[in-house]
């Protein structure tokens, strides 16, 4: 079972909501679709599903072309942000819904149900209404409905936006868990560069319409083709910051020197935009070649355990990601190391051209 | 330190408690007294229960509720199942749903004293369009002489009235159903009717309980609409309570059977209201508790 998708545009009232996307996904793969809000995470899937035709393109499942056929004649299933049961029946017809549609032998739609069930933990609610139940309950109905129906084709729609984060952690991993073993192809939209590299598998960057990369999950993630992928794809987004590269020195912004490293002699001499990742800037050296930075704090934003430092010096503004909780004054002046031998380079037009050759951590 | 005692809250209280009294305990109590008393001028006589007993056994007002009741359920049993049609037939957006509306809730903003004069010059023989169009087509339509015509264009004028506020009810219902219910149906393969069965009659239920509510206590006190189209007639086949009472009550002056017959008209519909209420609920609980044994 594989999706094709062929120059897939979709475009509303003259706006572009998809433009010309190529994706080929493969039976049995996970593949989240990440992108801001508006990026076109819905659509894409809405395409997908046949909920809505492309304005141009086909849609090819299985090596048939079904670019024109309705979701009805398909055989999918999509789990939603909202928690879409039907309020009326139990949990149990809920999950048996699909399969009484099918048609098929009592017995078998019980032993469906119940192995179902079972996979997601709520066999002890089955005879409960899912509006009785708490929202990580209902999701998970949810869930089961769309599981228990052999789909060749599974859409999760930024499906744990609605639940906190505790709930979410022990989600992905059982999604992952659950999608181990089957043939079908799933797909996850998600807003959240962090839920992508937990769910792994592949993963599509979408923006403004267009697919920006596709691939391994973490091969996307160290190896951003562009500029655009890499600031979508981390949180916080990398940094980036101009600067100019001769025969023997990087210079950022005039201010920063140092000397040409041995993974970046490669560079031909000219003006690059340089990327470093928020977490790979520390407040204590990590390697000899680590760069020392006096700077300026902005901002310390505390996000859990982890604490976004926001600093400045007189030419430029960076964001690094450390581990722990840390209290600084605004103004404040601290030193901030930076890793010679982990900076991207991409070109003036945002295209990558040098890739850290010692990456891992993120 | 040392609680005081204060008294401030029975101030607060005070405004409530005269507003009550005022909107209902105070008039009420006047029907109360004159329920129980024969007034004649200054003097009055307690009488106890006798009009109660007196209205009870009246075959006037008996057969009244009778048609009130008959009435009342005619066209609850018309205007609920088409509300809910022309609800789930209504434009969803644009603006054909904003002319649509329009157009559908203007019979709400009629007052009832003018439909009943429309009606009455609309179902006349002569110069009504309606009246005059099936006596064309052959049928002797009259309303003045025939029990059942009388009756059938009450019944058609009612559903004409207020049919819409269950169409408006039920509409807003519809509408505040997610999207995503209609997708995740379609993904299902789901049916036409399991969607109306599933999905939008349960999110019905709520406005629909009110609905019902509202049209079985607004047409049990009908009154203004008959009285203009038909006077009660032909003899008392279209008299309904609230006319009756009125004839009772201004017409002949028996204000102390009226007065009884107006706390029986009121507990009428109280407990009709709470029992239907309370039926609905226990069943949706009932269903519940069944579906929970079934699985």
């Amino acid at each position: 079972m594989s999706l094709i998708l062929e120059n897939v545009s979709k475009s509303v009232d003259g706006q572009d909501w998809i433009r010309d996307i190529d994706l080929t996904l493969e039976p049995g793969s996970f593949n989240v679709l990440l992108g801001r809000t508006l990026a076109g995470k819905t659509t894409l899937m809405r395409l997908m599903a046949g909920l809505e035709r492309p304005s141009s393109g086909r849609v090819i499942m299985n090596g048939v072309d079904v670019t024109g056929t309705p979701v009805r004649q398909r055989n999918l299933s999509m789990v939603y942000q909202q928690f879409i049961n039907y309020p009326a029946l139990t949990v149990y017809e809920n999950i048996a819904s699909p399969l009484r549609l099918a048609k098929l032998p009592r017995k078998v739609i019980d032993e469906r149900v119940r192995e179902t069930a079972a996979m997601l933990h709520i066999e002890h609610l089955l005879h409960r209404h899912p509006l009785e139940l708490s929202g990580g309950q209902q999701q998970r109905t949810a869930m089961a409905r769309a599981l228990v129906k052999d789909a060749d084709l599974i859409l999760f729609d930024e499906p744990l936006v609605n639940l906190d984060y505790k709930l979410r952690e022990e989600f992905r991993e059982e999604l992952r868990e659950l999608f181990r073993t089957k043939n079908c192809i799933a797909v996850y939209a998600t807003t959240e560069p962090n839920e992508a590299l937990a769910l792994g598998g592949h993963t599509a960057v979408l923006h403004e319409g267009r697919l920006l990369q596709y691939g391994r999950t973490p091969e996307v993630y160290h190896r951003p083709n562009d500029i655009l992928t890499a600031e979508m794809f981390s949180e916080p987004p990398i940094n980036v910051v101009p600067g100019l590269v001769t025969d023997t020195e990087v210079t950022f912004d005039e201010t920063v020197h140092f000397k040409l490293n041995a993974d970046l002699r490669s560079l031909e001499p000219g003006r690059y935009k340089f990327g470093v990742r928020a977490s790979h800037i520390g407040l204590v050296p990590h390697a000899d070649d680590d760069l020392e930075l006096p700077v300026n704090v902005d901002l310390a934003e505390i996000s859990g355990s982890e604490t976004f430092l926001h600093v400045r010096n007189d030419h430029f503004q960076l964001v690094l990601h450390l581990s722990g909780v840390h209290e600084y004054s605004v103004d404040e002046e601290i030193k901030i190391y930076f890793p010679t031998h982990k900076i991207y380079a991409f070109d003036m037009a945002g295209s990558v051209v040098h890739v850290p050759s010692r990456l891992g951590g993120f | 330190m040392n609680k005081v005692e204060n008294n401030k809250a029975w101030f607060l209280v005070l405004p409530m408690l005269v507003l009550v009294a005022f909107s209902a305990i105070i008039p009420l109590m006047t029907v109360v007294n004159y329920s129980v008393q024969d007034i004649l001028g200054r003097s009055a006589f307690f009488v106890g229960s006798e009009w109660f007993v007196q209205t009870l056994n009246d075959s006037r007002l008996q057969s009244a509720l009778m048609r009130q009741f008959a009435f009342s359920f005619t066209i609850l049993a018309i205007q609920v199942p088409l509300g809910i049609a022309i609800a789930l037939l209504m434009p969803k957006k644009g603006w054909q749903a904003s002319a649509v509306l329009i157009l559908i809730t203007l019979p709400l903003l009629v007052p009832w004293n003018v439909v009943g004069s429309m009606w009455q010059i609309f179902t006349r023989g002569d110069i009504g369009l309606m009246g005059y169009g099936i006596r064309q087509l052959g049928y002797p339509y009259n309303i003045t002489r025939n029990a059942t015509d009388a009756w059938v264009t009450i019944i058609i004028m009612d559903v004409w009235h207020w049919t819409p506020l269950i169409a408006l009810l039920c509409y807003s219902g519809l509408r505040a159903i997610p999207e995503a219910y209609y997708q995740a149906a379609r993904i299902d393969r789901a049916s036409k009717w399991a969607v109306f069965r599933y999905i939008q009659l349960p999110k019905l239920t709520n406005v629909l309980v009110i609905g019902v509510l509202l049209r079985f206590m607004h047409s049990f006190m009908i009154y203004a609409e008959p009285f203009v189209l038909t006077g009660g007639g032909p003899g008392s086949s279209t008299t309904f309570l609230s006319q009756t009472l009125a004839t009772m009550a201004i017409g002949q002056q028996d204000l102390g059977p009226s007065a009884a017959f107006s706390i029986i008209y009121f507990l009428i519909i109280l407990a009709v209201s709470y029992v239907f209420y309370v039926t609905i609920m226990n069943m949706q609980k009932d269903k519940a508790e069944n579906n929970a044994g079934g699985a």
